[in-house]
């Protein structure tokens, strides 16, 4: 730290005085002429680091999940990639259940032994939604002031999926789609939510 | 005074030869019979099946951690080893009796129904829905015929 410090250190000026020179250090390297009364707060260093995280084993892609929490609980749905930090990608297929290609918390989920095969499913698709800017929120300019004051009265225009998302959302169903219909009683399966019945203990359950 | 009417009960008895199920510890779920009353709460059983499901190590057990079944076997001699306890088992056919009865099905059904994932179950319960449409119907086609 202090040779980091020394190399940054304005440098020294040389002045005479009268016959002699002397070295003046710079005014910032003078020792202060108060101390500050009270220690000045230092701000606590983060000592916390982003470590990689690992799916549980059962979380293969191709899985059918059960969502337990958010607006989508009790859908079962598929798995289409791990993404960082336990967050899954998942879909519907939104045709069938109304789960559109979201991402969920893998905590949030039971895998099921079930297991949908990927294959024909656009990898390169996935893997753009599966970006971190694909489901960044766009910046729209904010009305200021007096407008938006006024505005608040009046209901908001309602938010439109946008086209290109409806055209990944197909893209990416498609071919799922194709292997579910082969399998008979998956579609109703995936199209039926999940709820706990009387007697039903999910820690003794089979999945 | 009436003649008393004088009849054995029909209770299932702890008795040699009785053929129990074991409802508790490590050997849960297997059959044997009894060989020995030990005292009034431990007999000494033995379980020679030829199923390794259902075969259970000679050992004493408590008769709080036992069901008895209806089977008997009627002539096993008191304190008989595994040899005669092997031969009168399979004499008296004691498996096949077994598993044909209703008890031991339900057993099966439930360890079956146990077992099911998720998928499973939701094709249960459809299968089910279906069958229960199809005997409606004909019940209501019956009754309309009446």
């Amino acid at each position: 730290m202090s040779a980091v410090l020394e190399a940054t250190r304005p440098a020294a000026q040389t002045k005479t005085f009268g016959k002699s020179t002397r070295e003046v250090p710079h005014h910032s390297q003078k020792a202060k002429k108060w101390y500050p009364a009270e220690d000045e707060a230092q701000p606590k260093k983060v000592r916390k680091s982003i470590r990689v995280s690992t799916p549980r084993p059962s979380l293969v892609p191709g899985t059918v999940l059960i969502l337990l929490a958010g607006r989508f609980r009790g859908k079962r749905v598929i798995l289409l990639k791990n993404l960082d930090q336990g967050v899954l990608l998942v879909t519907g297929p939104f045709k069938i259940n109304g789960v559109p290609l979201r991402r969920v918390n893998a905590r949030y989920v039971i895998a099921t032994s079930h297991k949908v095969d990927l294959a024909g499913v656009d990898s390169k698709k996935v893997e753009e939604v599966g970006s971190e800017k694909y489901f960044a929120a766009e910046k729209g300019e904010k009305k200021k002031g007096e407008e938006a004051f006024f505005k608040q009265g009046e209901k908001a225009e309602k938010k439109k999926p946008s086209s290109s998302r409806a055209a990944d959302q197909k893209a990416v169903d498609k071919a799922l789609l194709a292997t579910i219909k082969k399998e008979p009683m998956l579609i109703s399966y995936l199209a039926s939510t999940f709820s706990l019945r009387k007697g039903d203990r999910p820690h003794e359950m089979v999945w | 005074m009436g003649d008393a009417e004088i009849t054995a009960s029909s209770w299932r008895l702890v008795e040699v030869g009785r053929i129990v199920l074991i409802s508790k510890g490590p050997s849960e779920g297997k059959l044997a019979t009894i060989v020995e009353i030990i005292d009034h709460k431990r007999a000494l059983v033995d379980g020679p099946s030829t199923d390794t499901k259902t075969a259970c190590p000679r050992q004493a057990v408590a008769l709080q951690n036992v069901i008895l079944t209806p089977l008997v076997l009627e002539k096993l001699p008191r304190g008989a080893r595994t040899g005669v306890v092997k031969a009168q088992w399979e004499k008296a056919g004691i498996e096949a009796k077994w598993q044909e009865s209703s008890w031991a099905k339900k057993r099966q059904q439930r360890e079956r129904r146990r077992a099911l994932t998720d998928f499973d179950r939701f094709k249960v319960m459809r299968l089910k829905k279906q069958a229960r449409f199809e005997i409606r119907k004909s019940l209501s086609k019956v009754k309309a015929a009446k």
